[in-house]
């Protein structure tokens, strides 16, 4: 089927998360053979998402570890704590 | 990506881990969240949105998830468990605070039908990793994912940054997987569209072009 821009920018989430039916998926990569303002934004989305997600992007706050294992250890220490099976 | 027998080993050390803390060597629960620290503070960031909320939600989380890692039966993954626990620790940190009124998760969401155009581009230039040293561009990508509304902030956060499937994010927000799906892609094209043309203007035109960024 011959998509138009709107139909491919309706399917760029689940066209990067491979779960378009494969029909579909032969359809977007014909369309985005030929268009070069599709190609543009998937690459664009695509390259963004890798950016975001990278460690360095979103950063744990210095320390943050051994704060948390500190005050798990104090909870661990208190056997009243201890999990429960209900 | 881990491959499906790396997933199936790691999840058979899990439980193997969590019956022995069960069995009473308690230290071991250390060692079973450590591949979860960035995680569950993700998740409880994208929710609470400061870090001294998120980091005090983020060890309530893990206290809790030690409390009742009895209650745990294997049926879902720990991961996915563990941010349900998360999940549930921000929002009770937000009601707290009275920040916010009660979020109704499952309730369309205004203009949630109408049609998201991304920002239209007829050529993409990669930025590459090694860009991310730079503090502005990590700044440029945070402040674009803050500004996603908490919704959606919240599901690109399980599905982007920690990585949940469809299914655990929708399990641990609850809410349904086509909701997941529809809001996922939403917020990704939110992201395009604010940042595609603010960083347009970062990558590099050619070889050699970083030495002249603003940034230098």
């Amino acid at each position: 089927m011959e998509l138009n821009c709107k139909h491919v920018w309706a399917h760029i989430s689940d066209y990067i998360d491979d779960s378009v039916p494969s029909e579909l998926r032969a359809d977007i990569e014909r369309h985005l053979e030929h268009c070069e303002i599709c190609s543009a934004i998937l690459d664009s989305t695509r390259n963004i998402l890798v950016l975001t997600a990278d460690d360095r992007t979103f950063e744990l706050p210095v320390g943050f570890s051994k704060r948390l294992h500190e005050r798990l250890a104090r909870e661990l220490a208190d056997e009243a704590n201890a999990p429960t099976m209900n | 990506m881990k491959s499906g027998e790396a997933t199936a080993t790691a999840s058979r050390d899990e439980a193997d881990l969590i019956a022995r803390i069960l069995g009473g060597e308690k230290e071991l629960f250390h060692e079973l969240i450590r591949p979860y620290e960035r995680m569950v503070y993700l998740t409880v960031f994208s929710i609470v949105r400061n870090q001294t909320d998120a980091e005090d939600s983020a060890q309530d989380a893990m206290v809790n998830a030690y409390r009742h890692l009895g209650k745990f039966r294997g049926d879902a993954k720990f991961s996915t468990w563990l941010t349900t626990i998360a999940v549930n620790e921000g929002r009770q940190k937000l009601r707290r605070a009275k920040r916010t009124k009660e979020d109704s998760l499952d309730e369309p969401i205004e203009g949630e039908e109408q049609e998201l155009t991304p920002a239209p581009l007829t050529d993409w230039r990669e930025i590459p990793l090694e860009a991310l040293e730079r503090k502005e561009l990590r700044e440029t990508l945070r402040n674009a994912v803050a500004a996603l509304p908490d919704i959606y902030r919240q599901i690109f956060t399980l599905r982007d940054l920690d990585e949940l499937n469809v299914a655990e994010t929708a399990a641990a927000l609850g809410i349904n997987e086509n909701m997941v799906k529809v809001r996922l892609h939403r917020a990704r094209m939110m992201l395009q569209k604010r940042l595609a043309p603010l960083l347009k203007t970062t990558a590099p035109e050619r070889k050699g072009f970083w030495g002249r960024m603003p940034w230098n």
